[in-house]
């Protein structure tokens, strides 16, 4: 069911949410985290859809907070807040609350999140669009264990990547890497066969793609040699090749979801590397809310050996 | 943690610049470490390595429910590796493409995640099928062939896992057959499993036959047998939520607790399976596999470490600690279901099915008392019942505590009081429940059970893997947490040997209504002890 609520305040948000979980009949939830999505309304759709279907994965509270842009003096002075509380089959298997802030409250928003929060669960915050430069510093990226940002969804990815080294905290983490996951592990699973040295490789992807970017620093960081960036016509990452002494291997991925995997003195194999939706990477992003340290190796793309141990 | 990084790259020739010709091999170091693999990278799933699956008695039911799907859901996941091959065995008149055209149907039918064609090219590239006889020296010849045939053109390295899901009696010439053609032997620095379905015998003597005659050709380690209810989500949880959790360690002991129930209890009746139950029985064909492996979960202590050996260690530690009352006539029971409405239907009783000898004393219910002789659980008994055509299908575990010693409420305020009692549902509904007194709002002092639930569906993924998913991956990881080992089945059939051998010299089974929850004799078998069973 769905609740509207014009010029609202947080606790009155709690007791919509309250009383549309009596509505429904279920009272005792059991979400396991709360995340929250900032936007802006053109995004605003898709984003909730992907975060509903990861929903089915991991039952959650989903905050969207929407900042609307004022188009006239009168409205930026009057500074208010509307909801939309969603509970039962139009939220997923949560709860969600659509926040659209006006005016003042817009710089606040964090003040409205807080006292939404599930209590005691860990807090996720996903910016499809208009990451802040510094999340970690962020009001609302503070509140979060992980936060969630997308180098696809920016001008310039290779810039916008160098501000992310800098400001990396633990607990930052890019859906480009994300998206790199089945590369990255048919990539160890090939070496797991060939067990070589790797002696040169090679990443080729479209131009000024961050993803392609991500992964060439992370075999800089784990093979301790010099990646080339070959520019394709795409789409995404089209291969990878690691040179060795015996030949090379090579994952190759010219168009579609079907890729051919070749290892020295042995026959080449067929692979499936689909390109993943949206609410796919987020049901991994959401699987394990601790500090991933590998990405902070791939952003840094330089040796492991001191990858803190915990955080 | 870290693990060891190549050392330099400057003097060593760039296989690029090197040219077309470059064809010597450089063998790894043995101590060699994949680099792009790290222990703080956990993105990265558990890989199986290079291998093939060849599953005997591929057209049988199993195979098409549960074994094809898991492999394909495998498959996308994303867990199998590259050139991973499936070979068929059975006695059809099959192509390849047949086959593959079989597997397809299984997998569209029953597979858990959706279905997507670039898996399935995958997956299909690698699929044979040898057809023949168990009898058939040609079949086993040309089934090598194929072996071999597949390391060359799929890589699969020589590494393959046998899986024998065929009915016991073809266990013996199959196993032979694969040591005759030399198919048990693994080539140098790869491995030859062999995956057993129950039952693994009928009795201590049978068990140990068929481990001697299986461990003749396998490594005992490479032997993996499968209790498909140890690859379920809920009964791994079981070790999660003892040992993981400080609050239940503490009163999982014969202090607080009064005694455990273990049932498993299904719906239907014996079905299409006549032949194989008729003389097998409720209690070998459940209590000796699943119930005394929940039981041991459930009773077991702390293992050192997460690894098949501290498991195992732990899990017989249980199994020898069980001991049988003295009087077994007076707590065990073994039944029968009688014609009776199930559920608005009306069904046969046992004797009547087709296939079955109407005089037959075959158990379609068992139900057992054990007690756990050591310092945790002396005391305590462990009730065991298992049995077909029950009220519905459930499977759980539940420790039920003792009353509270002193209550400062009158008795009215605690009429409706019930014991303590934390429930694991192993299915359907998996979950846990935990069951306590509350007061009930209002004026005065009343007090009821209540009930806090926590829902597998509720808090986590809608669709968890498969037991068979796990199961299958674990195999070709090489990983024996899940599976019981050969000394666990032997030391259940001590367990149970004496109680069957009682039921064989006095009385018959006792007859039960079928979708009751079992006969009599059950319920007056806990009324000795003063309890009741629950109605799960």
């Amino acid at each position: 069911m769905k609740i509207d609520l014009t010029d609202t305040t947080a606790s009155k948000i709690n007791k919509a949410l309250v009383q549309g979980r009596r509505a429904i009949g279920t009272p005792a939830v059991g979400m396991v985290l709360t995340m929250v999505i900032v936007t802006d309304e053109e995004n605003a759709y898709d984003a909730i859809k992907a975060a509903e279907e990861a929903s089915h994965e991991h039952p959650s509270r989903t905050l969207v907070v929407i900042k609307r842009h004022a188009r006239t003096p009168r409205d930026r002075t009057n500074s208010h807040l509307d909801a939309e509380v969603r509970v039962g089959a139009d939220a997923g298997t949560g709860e969600t609350v659509i926040l659209r802030t006006y005016g003042e409250v817009s710089d606040h928003a964090d003040s409205v999140v807080l006292p939404l929060l599930l209590p005691d669960a860990p807090v996720v915050v996903w910016w499809p669009v208009d990451a802040p430069d510094n999340p970690a510093k962020d009001p609302l990226g503070a509140l979060a264990q992980r936060r969630i940002t997308d180098l696809y969804a920016v001008e310039n990815p290779l810039d916008v990547l160098k501000a992310r080294v800098r400001s990396y905290a633990p607990g930052d983490t890019d859906l480009a890497w994300t998206r790199l996951t089945p590369w990255r592990s048919m990539l160890a699973a090939a070496l797991d066969q060939a067990r070589v040295k790797v002696t040169s490789a090679a990443v080729e992807a479209e131009e000024e793609n961050p993803a392609a970017e991500l992964l060439a620093r992370w075999l800089e960081a784990r093979l301790d040699v010099t990646v080339d960036r070959v520019v394709t016509a795409g789409p995404v990452v089209t291969a990878v090749r690691l040179g060795t002494a015996n030949g090379e291997i090579v994952i190759d991925r010219p168009e579609g979801p079907l890729a051919t995997l070749s290892l020295p003195g042995q026959p080449s194999r067929t692979l499936a590397l689909k390109v993943r939706t949206t609410s796919e990477l987020i049901a991994e992003e959401l699987r394990r809310l601790d500090a991933d340290e590998m990405y902070a190796v791939a952003l840094r793309g330089e040796g492991t050996k001191e990858i803190p141990t915990h955080v | 943690m870290s693990k060891k990084l190549p050392t330099t790259t400057a003097e060593e020739p760039r296989a690029e610049e090197g040219g077309p010709e470059v064809v010597v091999p450089v063998l790894p170091a043995a101590d060699w470490s994949n680099p792009l693999r790290h222990p703080q990278d956990r993105r990265l799933p558990r890989i199986a390595g290079p291998s093939g699956l060849v599953i005997f008695g591929v057209t049988g039911d199993l195979s098409r429910k549960k074994l094809m799907p898991a492999v394909y859901d495998l498959a996308n996941r994303g867990l199998l590796p590259p050139g991973f091959s499936l070979v068929g065995f059975a006695r059809r008149d099959w192509e390849d493409q047949d086959f593959a055209q079989v597997v397809h149907d299984a997998v569209r039918e029953h597979s858990r995640t959706p279905f997507r064609e670039e898996v399935w090219q995958q997956l299909a590239e690698g699929m044979r099928f040898i057809p023949g006889d168990f009898d058939d020296d040609t079949a086993f010849k040309q089934l090598r062939s194929a072996v071999d045939e597949l390391d060359a053109s799929r890589g699969t390295s020589g590494n393959y896992a046998f899986y024998l899901s065929v009915p016991p009696k073809f266990f013996p010439k199959v196993v032979r057959q694969l040591k005759k053609h030399g198919l048990a032997d693994p080539p140098e620095g790869s491995w030859r499993r062999a995956v057993i379905e129950k039952p693994f015998g009928r009795d201590l003597a049978s068990a140990r036959e068929l481990n001697a005659l299986v461990h003749d050709v396998f490594e005992p380690d490479q032997v993996f047998r499968i209790d498909h209810y140890l690859g379920k989500e809920t009964v791994q949880n079981i070790l999660a939520l003892r040992f993981a959790n400080q609050m239940y360690e503490p009163i999982w002991n014969r202090s607080y607790v009064d005694h455990v129930q273990i049932t498993m209890a299904e719906d239907i009746g014996i079905g299409g399976r006549a032949g194989y139950y008729d003389g097998i029985g409720a209690a070998r064909d459940v209590i000796q596999n699943h119930l005394l492996q929940l039981m041991a979960l459930t009773a077991m202590e702390e293992p050192a470490a997460f690894d098949a050996e501290s498991l195992l260690m732990e899990k017989l530690k249980v199994l020898k600690a069980v001991k049988l009352p003295e009087d077994i006539g007076a707590h065990a029971v073994r039944g029968q279901y009688a014609a009776a409405w199930q559920g608005g239907e009306q069904v046969r009783g046992y004797l009547d099915e087709d296939g079955i000898d109407p005089s037959s004393t075959t158990d379609t219910y068992a139900a057992v008392k054990l007690n756990v002789d050591n310092r945790r659980w002396a005391g305590v008994p462990f009730y065991l019942r298992t049995g077909k055509r029950l009220g519905r299908r459930v499977t759980e575990i539940a420790v039920v505590f003792q009353r509270a010693p002193h209550s400062p409420f009158d008795s009215t305020a605690t009429e409706e009081l019930n014991q303590n009692a934390i429930v694991i549902r192993v299915q359907p509904d998996e979950g846990m429940t935990v069951r306590f007194g509350s007061k009930v709002p209002g004026t005065s002092m009343e007090i009821r059970d209540v009930t806090m639930d926590f829902a597998y569906g509720e808090s986590f993924t809608e669709s968890s893997p498969e037991a068979y998913e796990r199961l299958i991956l674990d195999v070709l990881l090489g990983d024996a947490n899940l599976f019981p080992r050969h000394q666990e089945v032997e030391e259940s059939w001590k367990i149970l040997d004496p109680i069957e051998g009682h039921w064989a010299n006095h009385g018959r089974p006792a007859q039960y209504a079928a979708g009751s929850w079992g006969p009599e004799e059950a319920d007056e078998m806990l009324a000795r002890d003063g309890r009741s069973w629950r109605r799960p």
